[in-house]
Formats: C-alpha cells, sequence, structure tokens
C-alpha cells in the first residue's frame, strides 16, 4: 500500500468533514470548522473524537433520568402544608378562570398531597416519604421547583424538554452535546438510551438527531434481543467467522481505495473495525453479573431481568467506560387516577437505584464529573382529578420540580418556589430552556455558541432564548 | 414580559423598545431644524435629519445587520411593519401615536429607547424632527434601499459559453462547468470519461434506484455510443421503476408516514398519496401542475379523483390525538407545519422565523407569514373528542375510492345475506330466550348426571343453581351466552355471519386523507409572538410584498396560492426544484444549502448554470424528466469519480465538478440494490404499507390500539423500500441507521453518515442475512447444467453487485476465500448445516457449499462498491 492510502486510512475522519459539505451540509462543514470549539479540532479527526468546550466545564458527563408521563411534584419534592388545608375546596375563582387544562374540564378541588414529607441529611430537604433512599443522599441534590414548561400535552411536551421544540425535527439533548463534545470511547457510542417500559409517546424522536448529523444520534442499548440492533452474528457465524468476513470485506475495500482514492472508504474501513470492537464492548458492558454482591443489593438489580434498576447500573458503566451521555426513560408515571397506589408503586421502583446510583458515582469519584438530572415533561396539578375513590392529578406545565446531582451543582440546595398551593412560580422561574442553557453550561458550553447552521440560521437548542442560572452552580 | 406593570396596550411596545441600543456617541450630527415659520411647517429632508439620528442612536440593534423586536429601519416599508408587538413603529402622520416618538421621549426606564443602560437620548431637537417627519408623511426616497437578494431576482437564460479546447461538451451543462474550471488561478481539467460499466450503473442507481444487470452492462459495454447511451437513460426514465426511485425524495418532503406521530402514534390510511406521487413522477406531470395538485387539488374546478388524493400532501401533516389534547392548538400547529413546509419546499425559505417574529434577515414578516397561513386556515379540524370522554381522535376529511362496479354488485349482495342472517339470528336467540326456563331446567337436570355435567363449566354450574331474581346482570348474561353458544342453530348463523362479515371487510374502500375546504372561511388573525391564544391584528389570504404579485380579484383562494408558487415571474421555484435535482445526482446543490436560498444561505458555485436550468425546465413545460436527462447526458456527470490527492487538495468537495459523483446510496436504495442483486427483488407497485423483517419489540410504545408489526410472509418482504411502512416514532430500523429521517417533519436534505451501525446492519440485520442466502443461491445455481467454475461464478457475483469486471487480484482473493470456507465447511458439515436451513439448500447445492456461498455473499454486499454510486 503506497504512502497516500496509508496516510488516508490513518486520518479518515477528515472524509466526514468533506462529505458533510456535501450533504446536509454545506451545513455541517461551515458550521462545524466556524464554531471555534470545533476548530480546536485536527483535520481529519474523528466526528465523535472528545472536543474541548467552550470554558473548563464542571461535569463531563450526563445521566439524564426522565419520568416518561410527568409524576406529581406536590406529592415527590414540593411540600405545601396550605395545600393540605385546603385539601377539598374548590379551587379559587381568579384561578380558575381561563385556565386551560388537558383534561379538567369542571371548577375542581383541591387536593393536598396524601404522603407525609421527611427532612434527612445536613441541609434537611424535605423529601416525599415515597422516596425514602433517596432522602437519604438529599444532601447530594440541588432540588429547582420552579420549572416552567410551554407543553401541556406529553409528547410535544417531551419533544420540548429534550429538543427545546414542541415538534419533530429538533435534535435532542443528547445529541446536542455529543455534537458538542465527541466521546471518550471509541467503541461504544458518545449518546445511550436505555428504557423501561413503552417507549415514550413522542418515540425516537426524543433521542434523535433532528438536522444534525446522524452519527450523533443517541443508540437505544436494549435489554431483551441484541442490547444494539444487529449486534449479534447470525445464528451459526461465530466470531471467528466474522472476523474473517471483516478482514476479507476491508480487503477489497483497500484494493478499491487503491483504484479510486476516495478517502470515504477508508472510513467505511474504520468504521467495519470498529463494528467488531462493538461486538464484543457491548456484551461486556450490557454483563452486569460481573458486579459484587454489595452493588446488586445497594442498586435492587437483578442480572438477566430489564428493570429500571439495571438500567441505573448501567448507566454507571456507561459514564465510566467514558459516555458521554446516558439517557434513561422510565414510562408509567401518568398518574390522572389512583395516584396513590400508582406513585407508590412507581416511586418503589425508582428509588432505591437512584439513591445507590448517587452513591455508587460518589464512591467512585464519578460524581463529581457526572450531571445526574432527574425530570419530566411537565408536573401535576394541585388540583384533583377524577373521582374520589381514585382521585389523580391532571399535567400541569406552569410549575414543576425536577433536580440535578453532582456535576458542578450546588448540594443540598433548593432553588426556587412555587406559591402556596404549588401552582404557579413565585419565585425565580426557569423555563425549560434557562435549564437547558444550564444543562450545557455546567458541561463547559455556551449555549449561544453550541449551533449549527440549518436553515440559514445558527440553530440552538435554546431557540432565541435561555439564560444560565447561576445560582444553581457550585 | 412575566408579572409586568406595564399597560397591556404598551406591552409590546415595551418588548421592542427594550431592545433597542444606543450606538457609541459619534461625530454624526443632525442638521439643526430650520426655524420655523408661522403657518407652515418646512418639509423635514431624511437624508439631512432623520437618517442620521437612525445611524446615530438605532442602527446597531435596528440596522442591515440587526432586527431586535422584529424592527429594522432599512426603509420605509421596514418601519411601517408591525413587529413583535404586534404594532408598527410609526403611525403615518400621527406622531402622537407612534410609538418610537413614546419610547424615545419616555422617562419611564423600562420604556425609554436607546435603553438607559446603552449610552445618550435623543435631544429635544432631534425628537421633534422625528415628530415632524412623521407628521409630514414619514418620506423615505427609494433610491436609498438596498439592492435585492440574487435569489429575489427572476433568473435569466444566459447563452453557455463558448468554450476552446479538447474539453468534452456534451451540452450547456459542460460548457459553464468548464469555463469555472478555465478560470481557476491554475486551470483545472475535466477527469476521463468513467467506464462504460461504471456509468451504466451509476445513471440506473441514479434514475431507477435499482443496479444494472450483468447482461445489461455486457451489451453496454459492447457500445457504449453516445447515441446508445441516451437510449438508455430513454429507457431508465420510462421504466416505472423510475418514479419508485424519484417519490423516495418528495415523499421526505412532504414528511409522508404511515402513521399519525406523536404519542398513540397509530397507523394512517395515507398509501394512495404514495402511490400518487409515484405515478405522477413516472407520468412526468409538469411540475407546475404536480404542485398545484398536491397545495390546492380539491379547489380545481371538477377535480378529479387523482387531483384530490394529490392534496394529500399537506396532510400528511403530523396529528396529536393524546389524551386531553386542544383540538384548536393541534390544528394551528398542523398549519404552521403547512407553511413551514410550503416556504421550504417550493421557495428554499425558512418561514418560520416570522411565526413569532418579522424574519430577522429575509424580507419576510410576521404580517407575510399569517397571510400565507390564512390560505391554509380554511380546513377543518383534524382531532375530535369522543362524546365527553377524555379520549382524542383523528377526524378531518377522508377521501374513500369508489368501488368498481363488480366490486358494488358483490359488496351489496353480501350486506343483502348479512342482514339476512341478522333476521333469522336474532329470530333465533327471540326463540332461545323464549325457551329459557325451559332450556334451564334440563341443563340442570343434566346436571345430575356427571358425565354430562362436566361439558357444563363450574361458573355457569353457579349461575344455574342461583334463584333467577338473585343473578348479576352479569351471570345473566354469562348464561345467555352459554345458552347460545349451546345451540347449533344460533352457532352456525353466527359462524355465517362472521364470515360474511370478513368478506364484506376486503371490500371497504381504500381511503386516503386529503384536504377540503370549508364553506364557512375562518377568521385570520396574526399570533402575537406564535400563541395561538393570542391573537393579534386581523389579516387576509396575501402572498410576501417581496416575492412576485398575486393578482387577483376579491381575496384569493389555496388554488390562486398554489399558481403563483409555479407563477413563470417566480424567482425561487424553479431554482430551488432544479437544485434539488442537481444534489440527488452530485451529493450537492449549485447552491449547497437547498432548504435556504435567502440572504443566509450560500452563494451558487455555478449561478449561470443554476439560471440556466431553471429556465430550461420552466421552457420544457416544467419536466422534471427533461432536466433529469439533462443532466445524466453532461459529460459533466459521465466523468470518472476517481480521486486523486491533487484533486484532494485542490477541489476537495467537488464543487467544480472535477470529478463524477462518488456517494454512498440512500437508505432505501441500499436495501432495493440488495434485493435486487439477490434476485429476490419484487416489483409489485403501489398499494397499502408492507412489513419487511425487522428485530422484534421495536414497536412497543405507549398508546391505546397500538398496532402490531406484522412481518409480511408474501412477496411483500422483498418489495421496495418505498412501499415499506413508516411509522414515525420507531421507522425501519436499517433505513434510520442509514440516515432516513423520522418523517415528523420536511427534511430537504438527510445526512450521509458512515457509521459503525451501518456495518452492523449490513453484516448482522436478519433481512440482509436473508438477502445474503438470496445471493449465495444464485451464485450456487448459476447456468448449473454449463458447468461453471468457482472462479466464474465470482466474476459474475462483481458483475451483479458492482457491474464493471473485476480485477484478477480480486476474482482470486475471493476465489481463495471461498475454497478456504468452503473446505472448512466439508470439514465441520455440521457448522454448515446450522448456518444454512434445510429449505435454502437448493437441489444439487450442498450445505457446506451453500455456506461458503453465503460467506462470499456477506462480504460482497458490505462492500463499500456495493454500497456507494461510483
Amino acid at each position: 500500500m503506497n504512502a497516500h492510502l496509508q496516510q488516508l486510512l490513518n486520518y479518515t475522519r477528515r472524509e466526514f468533514f468533506q462529505r458533510a459539505g456535501m450533504g446536509v451540509g454545506g451545513a455541517a462543514l461551515t458550521s462545524l470548522l466556524a464554531t471555534d470549539l470545533l476548530a480546536k479540532t485536527p483535520a481529519g479527526t474523528n466526528p465523535l473524537a472528545a472536543r474541548k468546550s467552550h470554558f473548563t466545564p464542571k461535569a463531563k458527563n450526563v445521566i439524564f433520568l426522565h419520568m416518561v408521563g410527568a409524576p406529581s411534584h406536590l406529592d415527590l419534592y414540593d411540600a405545601k402544608p396550605k395545600l393540605q388545608e385546603l385539601d377539598g375546596q374548590l379551587v379559587p375563582d381568579k384561578l380558575w378562570k381561563g385556565l386551560r387544562l388537558a383534561f379538567i374540564r369542571e371548577q375542581p378541588k383541591l387536593m393536598g398531597s396524601p404522603f407525609a414529607f421527611k427532612q434527612q441529611g445536613e441541609a434537611g430537604l424535605p423529601i416525599s416519604e415515597l422516596m425514602p433512599h433517596l432522602g437519604s443522599v438529599s444532601d447530594e441534590l440541588c432540588l429547582i421547583h420552579s420549572l416552567k414548561t410551554d407543553h401541556f400535552n406529553h409528547a410535544p411536551a417531551q419533544l420540548f424538554f429534550q429538543t427545546g421544540f414542541s415538534r419533530f425535527g429538533r435534535p435532542s439533548l443528547g445529541s446536542w452535546v455529543n455534537y458538542g463534545l465527541g466521546s471518550e470511547n471509541s467503541n461504544l457510542p458518545g449518546f445511550v438510551v436505555l428504557i423501561t417500559g413503552n417507549v415514550a409517546g413522542a418515540g425516537n424522536s426524543l433521542w434523535g438527531s433532528g438536522f444534525l448529523p446522524s452519527i450523533y444520534q443517541g443508540v437505544e442499548f436494549r435489554s431483551s434481543g441484541d442490547p444494539v440492533l444487529f449486534l449479534s452474528n447470525p445464528k451459526g457465524m461465530t466470531g471467528e467467522d466474522r472476523r474473517r468476513i471483516i478482514d476479507s470485506v476491508n480487503h477489497l475495500n483497500k484494493v478499491q481505495l487503491a483504484d479510486v482514492g476516495d478517502p470515504e472508504i477508508a472510513t467505511r474501513i474504520n468504521q467495519y473495525e470498529m463494528a467488531y470492537r462493538m461486538q464484543s464492548a457491548v456484551p461486556e458492558l450490557m454483563d452486569i453479573s460481573n458486579e459484587p454482591k454489595h452493588i446488586h443489593e445497594q442498586y435492587g438489580t437483578q442480572p438477566g431481568t430489564a428493570s429500571f434498576a439495571n438500567n441505573c447500573l448501567l448507566a454507571r458503566r456507561l459514564v465510566e467506560r467514558g459516555v458521554r451521555f446516558v439517557q434513561l426513560f422510565d414510562q408509567g408515571w401518568d398518574h390522572h387516577g389512583s395516584l396513590v397506589k400508582g406513585l407508590k408503586n412507581k416511586c418503589k421502583q425508582v428509588d432505591q437505584p437512584i439513591a445507590a446510583l448517587i452513591r455508587d458515582l460518589k464512591q467512585r469519584g464519578l460524581l463529581d464529573d457526572t450531571l445526574v438530572v432527574w425530570g419530566a415533561e411537565f408536573g401535576r396539578t394541585p388540583m384533583v382529578q377524577g373521582d374520589g375513590k381514585a382521585p389523580g392529578r391532571d399535567h400541569h406545565k406552569d410549575a414543576y420540580t425536577v433536580w440535578m446531582a453532582g456535576g458542578g451543582v450546588k448540594r443540598g440546595f433548593a432553588y426556587g418556589k412555587t406559591d402556596e398551593i404549588g401552582f404557579h412560580v413565585a419565585e425565580n422561574p426557569v423555563h425549560v430552556n434557562d435549564f437547558h442553557a444550564t444543562l450545557l453550561h455546567l458541561l463547559g458550553m455556551d449555549h449561544e455558541r453550541l449551533t449549527f447552521k440549518f436553515q440559514g440560521l445558527d440553530m440552538r437548542v435554546t431557540g432565541v432564548a435561555g439564560n444560565v442560572v447561576p445560582e444553581i452552580i457550585a | 414580559m412575566y408579572g409586568s406593570f406595564v399597560p397591556r396596550i404598551m406591552l409590546g411596545a415595551v418588548s421592542v423598545l427594550l431592545a433597542i441600543h444606543l450606538v457609541t456617541p459619534s461625530t454624526c450630527r443632525a442638521a439643526p431644524i430650520p426655524a420655523a415659520k408661522p403657518g407652515r411647517t418646512p418639509q423635514v429632508d431624511f437624508e439631512k435629519s432623520v437618517r442620521p439620528l437612525f445611524a446615530k442612536y438605532c442602527q446597531d440593534c435596528h440596522g442591515p445587520d440587526a432586527r431586535e423586536g422584529g424592527l429594522r429601519l432599512t426603509n420605509r416599508k421596514n418601519i411601517l411593519l408591525r413587529n413583535d408587538s404586534g404594532e408598527p413603529a410609526i403611525v403615518v402622520g400621527e406622531s402622537d401615536l407612534s410609538i418610537l416618538i413614546h419610547r424615545v421621549s419616555t422617562q419611564e426606564e423600562k420604556e425609554q429607547m436607546p435603553p438607559a443602560d446603552v449610552g445618550e437620548r435623543l435631544t429635544k431637537q432631534e425628537i421633534q424632527i422625528l415628530k415632524q417627519w412623521i407628521d409630514q408623511g414619514a418620506n423615505w426616497p427609494t433610491e436609498s434601499e438596498a439592492p435585492k437578494h440574487w435569489a429575489y431576482v427572476p433568473p435569466v437564460k444566459n447563452p453557455a459559453p463558448e468554450i476552446q479546447g479538447s474539453a468534452r461538451i456534451n451540452n450547456s451543462i459542460d460548457a459553464f462547468v468548464v469555463e469555472k474550471l478555465n478560470w481557476q488561478t491554475s486551470p483545472l481539467t475535466q477527469a476521463a470519461p468513467a467506464s462504460p460499466a461504471r456509468l451504466l450503473r451509476r445513471v440506473s442507481l441514479d434514475l431507477i434506484g435499482l443496479p444494472p444487470t450483468p447482461e445489461e452492462v455486457l451489451t453496454f459495454e459492447k457500445d457504449p455510443s453516445p447515441a446508445a447511451y441516451e437510449k438508455v437513460v430513454d429507457r431508465l426514465l420510462e421504466s416505472p421503476r423510475y418514479g419508485e426511485k424519484w417519490a423516495r425524495q418528495w415523499l421526505d418532503l412532504a414528511r409522508y408516514a404511515d402513521s399519525n406521530g406523536f404519542q398513540a402514534d397509530q397507523l394512517r390510511e395515507m398509501w394512495l398519496y404514495r402511490d400518487w406521487v409515484i405515478n405522477a413522477i413516472n407520468q412526468d406531470l409538469p411540475f407546475d401542475q404536480f404542485t398545484i395538485q398536491q397545495i390546492a387539488g380539491d379547489l380545481i374546478p371538477q377535480a378529479t379523483l387523482s387531483q384530490k388524493i394529490a392534496t394529500g400532501f399537506h396532510r400528511c401533516t403530523t396529528c396529536n390525538v393524546e389524551a386531553g389534547v386542544d383540538p384548536e392548538e393541534n390544528r394551528v400547529n398542523q398549519i404552521f407545519d403547512r407553511v413551514n413546509t410550503t416556504g421550504l419546499v417550493w421557495l428554499g425559505t425558512t418561514f418560520e422565523c416570522a411565526q413569532c417574529h418579522n424574519h430577522k434577515y429575509d424580507p419576510f414578516s410576521q404580517q407575510d407569514y399569517y397571510q400565507i397561513f390564512a390560505f391554509f386556515n380554511n380546513t377543518p379540524l383534524e382531532v375530535r373528542q369522543v362524546g365527553k370522554s377524555v379520549t382524542f381522535e383523528v377526524t378531518g376529511p377522508k377521501l374513500a375510492l369508489p368501488l368498481a362496479p363488480e366490486e358494488i354488485k358483490t359488496k351489496d349482495e353480501l350486506n343483502g345475506q348479512r342482514i339476512a342472517v341478522q333476521k333469522q339470528l336474532n329470530a333465533r336467540q327471540k326463540e332461545l330466550t323464549n325457551a329459557v326456563a325451559e332450556w334451564e331446567e334440563t341443563t340442570l337436570a343434566l346436571l345430575e348426571n356427571s358425565e354430562e355435567s362436566a361439558t357444563v363449566p363450574d361458573s355457569i354450574q353457579k349461575i344455574l343453581r342461583t334463584e333467577t331474581e338473585k343473578r348479576t346482570t352479569k351471570q345473566t348474561k354469562s348464561l345467555t351466552q352459554f345458552q347460545q353458544q349451546q345451540d347449533q342453530t344460533y352457532t352456525e348463523l353466527k359462524k355465517d355471519l362472521n364470515r360474511i362479515q370478513t368478506e364484506l371487510k376486503a371490500f371497504e374502500p381504500d381511503s386516503t386523507l386529503v384536504m377540503v375546504e370549508m364553506p364557512e372561511p375562518r377568521m385570520n388573525n396574526l399570533f402575537k409572538r406564535g400563541d395561538f391564544l393570542s391573537k393579534g391584528a386581523e389579516v387576509t389570504p396575501q402572498t410576501p410584498d417581496a416575492l412576485h404579485p398575486l393578482n387577483t380579484k376579491g381575496t384569493p383562494s389555496r388554488l390562486e396560492f398554489a399558481k403563483w408558487l409555479v407563477a413563470k415571474e417566480n424567482p425561487l421555484v424553479s431554482r430551488v426544484t432544479v437544485n434539488r435535482w442537481w444534489s440527488q445526482f452530485f451529493g450537492q446543490g449549485i447552491v449547497a444549502t437547498q432548504e435556504d436560498f435567502g440572504s443566509q444561505g450560500d452563494a451558487p458555485t455555478h449561478p449561470e448554470l443554476l439560471d440556466w436550468l431553471a429556465v430550461e425546465f420552466m421552457e420544457h413545460n416544467w419536466s422534471m424528466k427533461h432536466i433529469l436527462k439533462t443532466i445524466v447526458l453532461s459529460a459533466t456527470y459521465q466523468q470518472s469519480a476517481k480521486v486523486t490527492p491533487e484533486l484532494l487538495e485542490t477541489d476537495p468537495y467537488n464543487k467544480l465538478y472535477t470529478r463524477g459523483p462518488r456517494l454512498r446510496l440512500s437508505a432505501e436504495s441500499i436495501r432495493d440494490n440488495a434485493l435486487a442483486i439477490s434476485g429476490l427483488l419484487s416489483t409489485k407497485m403501489g398499494g397499502p404499507p408492507v412489513y419487511p423483517p425487522q428485530p422484534e419489540g421495536l414497536w412497543r410504545h405507549v398508546g391505546r390500539n397500538a398496532p402490531k408489526y406484522l412481518t409480511s410472509t408474501s412477496e411483500d418482504r422483498y418489495r421496495r423500500g418505498v412501499y415499506v411502512i413508516w411509522r414515525r416514532s420507531a421507522p425501519y430500523p436499517s433505513f434510520t441507521n442509514f440516515d432516513a429521517p423520522d418523517r415528523g417533519a420536511c427534511v430537504i436534505n438527510r445526512s450521509r453518515t458512515n457509521t459503525p451501525l451501518q456495518a452492523l446492519t449490513l453484516l448482522n440485520d436478519p433481512a440482509y442475512v436473508e438477502i445474503g442466502i438470496g445471493l449465495a443461491k444464485r451464485l450456487a445455481t448459476k447456468d448449473m447444467e454449463a458447468g461453471l467454475s468457482d472462479r466464474e461464478r465470482i466474476a459474475y457475483a462483481f458483475r451483479l453487485c458492482v457491474a464493471r469486471e473485476p480485477k484478477a487480484v480480486e476474482v482470486d482473493y475471493l476465489t481463495k476465500v471461498f475454497q478456504q470456507e468452503l473446505k472448512y465447511f466439508q470439514e465441520h458439515p455440521q457448522a454448515a448445516q446450522k448456518l444454512i436451513a434445510v429449505d435454502h439448500r437448493p437441489e444439487g447445492v450442498g450445505a457446506s457449499r451453500m455456506a461458503a456461498w453465503l460467506y462470499v455473499a456477506n462480504i460482497l454486499l458490505n462492500l463499500d462498491e456495493t454500497i456507494t454510486k461510483g
């Protein structure tokens, strides 16, 4: 093989930029290279290679826990004694007049939380009795009680929460981060998605790459079947067979490369090599049976089953291996009725593993670099929905709670306040755009500079809005 | 503005003017106001007195480079536009009512302009000048306006340049391209022509999305003359496969899918529209008609069925029917999507910004946006609440295809039968009811006999033993059901009825979603900040001022809008369209930002060529086939795709067309191509979507009535990608891995990535393994009686996969691989049997040979060259 070809095989990914210049864009090329963030990337490096952020980051990785369906902030984090007092009373006229809700059509009554709140730790943040384990690590949490979104239907609100836009077509937060920072692991994708239960309403678009090159989209690691689609060899074909076939493919591709000289071929050769490495790296990652007993006890994991607990443990294993953005979706939090039973049941599934994840990350020294985010597409109303037997709460967009932990946020801290019934933000509102801006900031990126040229505009995850919330940053 | 105390009427104005900043103090001074003469105010000179004020105080935020709050002081039209507040900055002749005057004179810190923290304010004198200027009519001479952006000036067809020398000039495309090559500081030359085999493969994949057969390649290699090539091109353009290939790109634009999107993402019946697109492209329906029918086919007088189906274009929009949705909000979002898509597809313009505020860069105001919105605002709601429940369902106009006369006849007969059987069934039911007491007695008596009693379930026995009055409704019902089940006459009638009903289902007419205009038009308003709940000023349907006029009497309709889109005066539509096709051949548009021809988009690399193609397109009756043929007949297209290190240096992105295109195929084409190579491809056209194999568990989705993925077993399994079911929340996974979008929104240009997941897909996707087996069979059984050698079979395999004759080293290598594998499998027959199921072993070919061929097939289907057009 001559020197030129060898050079191509070495630098290969430069091709990515070249093709980008033809495909989605001229767009890709101009903005990738125009952004100072990426201008630092030497030409010819992997588009997924780790890149420097705009400024020194507080966090390197993100584990984002999205509770699909939207749990009640009023029963988990935002204690409202006054609401308790007003339990059973009609919502005041002045609040009701002109109010649009997703389901409730007639002037409803208020419903106090049927659950008690407990204060644990030094900071003494009140956390619902439904989350005793989480309460025990509450000193690590940074609660934001004043999140606001624009949408009160699931799918649009999920899209808004994950892509900053309520309709289809925009890149997800994880793909923005992947695009901005690349991955630290060359055998695994930079953005991995783990799902328990059904897929959320807005579907794969929640981890799609929108107008960004699709190399940045999330890759679902599944708990049954192939962990990554098409990872395992066809029945009857061994790993050795696969190696020989890839060798043959690559050999013939090299012949072709020598003939036509297109660097795309060199890239392809490297991708086949990476595919082969993934075939062993992914199963190794997914196999949690080698974790010690105390870890399994801590998380409540059972190897070989599909559970939120297993996904939490996998999340730790992923960030440990340098995967940039790990997104967990857990379905089943839409409690229009039977709130007591439903919420109890769901909390039981997630409380212990989430607390274990935080402890485990901390114990390994990973929590400083890893931002754990817990949230949902919206909150729930202080008003009751449904008959007296199995009351629930409706969707609520004007105020709800999310929390972060690790990765440069204040510990044992609560930010923002809702009014006395938890309906409106009373103090320090944080819009979803602000939340995104802050999250990127923690990763060392300026949300106004993390842009991609599309349709003649420098597109951002925050659209034309978003302000970093400095108060929550440690 | 949350929680602001500012009176509502001023709210908007505040938001605009808050954004005005002061420029750094400059030496520029406004001319003094001439001394007032009693009874007559002197005329203010705009250039001398007003412009300097704008330049000094306002320009940084409201000038050519910025449009804070939607206000831009660059010409008279812009200053009169409603800005983001929904109000214009000035009211001509009424300085007292002009917000601009209020904002520059107010002492209220939150409202003042320029903002307090920015700097100096206007003097009283200066404010007086502005007031006078407004009161005198706000005169702003047009001479000082900036020249029009190139894309808004209609294209002109300049004669192609004369080219001296030996360059191959097949048509004007080459002249324009070669001229630019000659102009380079160190002039460049065309690449050599591609070899006949490569060229034939390239043009086949480009025009019909399928490879040539080895026989076609051999024929063309014997006579690769220009005349023979043109014949091939004509044949390809006439092939029904052509429409299937080119529909794919259009369906991305149309965001065509077989599901609604959002929460439940239930399936919708829409494929008649997909078939319409394929047929229209196959028939080369002139693009102006193609447009008019899709935008407003329903409004064409005496619209045909086909013209109505065409309007499915804008019914492809997603629709949210999740519980608790607001149908009006959903409707407004759908129209936003329709307006934005129309802007992208026909005008290469991003209207979206103007949803909330005047476009920051391009000459489209928020008012323009809602005036276009108004054209689309008269279709019915598409979401309906089911009774008073919290359940919602898709509604809106649906077109059912009429049945053929014989179908109607059969259906009527079946319906007659159904009614007759139903009557008998009712009668029998009545008889049973009347005889219930007697039956109960008999049955109870039976229970005495232990053997007989075994036929009566315990639950029924229990009910029987309960007194009639004490039975619950549920129990009574179960008992009645049991009684009916026991009655032979009843069960047979019921069976009959079921059969008839199943048969009737086959006569359900096919249907598709279409546009229908409501008799009473809706009121049209601007939505402040794009929020459908805050209605602003009223608007009427109208096209943007910046583009060619829409000449009409009275209120124009959606049909007139459609005709306006494809009027010859439209400077954008033909350029945008030919540019998009060009990109399919060369991987990039002449304008690289295909979705944006505005001031922020890229300039054309070959402006005269773009205009030449655009005018050529219109002059040839908007014929797509004519333009595609012109492109593939050019020498530019027919160049070899070889890349040298020098070329990578001088023309890295092939923007000068120094070589032929070499590009990875699209997701669907990769699969179609592999199916064709393996001999499995079915060319059956049209009809409901098909379900090729995909891994289990991908369709697990929140929501009621979740559809199931029922893998096709017939030839549907092997049909072209354009027919594969497209569920937005979970599109076909191997397509997604090769950059197919989710079709939730209009996609002008797919990305073209190169990833390990693609490698895994081609290596391991069971669908590709099946295709590999197909190819293995084809190779193993080729001309069996002729006794082809393995080497010959391998050479043939190359021809199938990459068309060209393989190099000796390639055949040598693969033959060696084949023999090694064969030897291994012969020594390990069990391994071969594991790999090759019994029904995949053709007669005369053992499992071992098949296994070895499968390896060869797997290798060939994974070659970069196989999935690349080069």
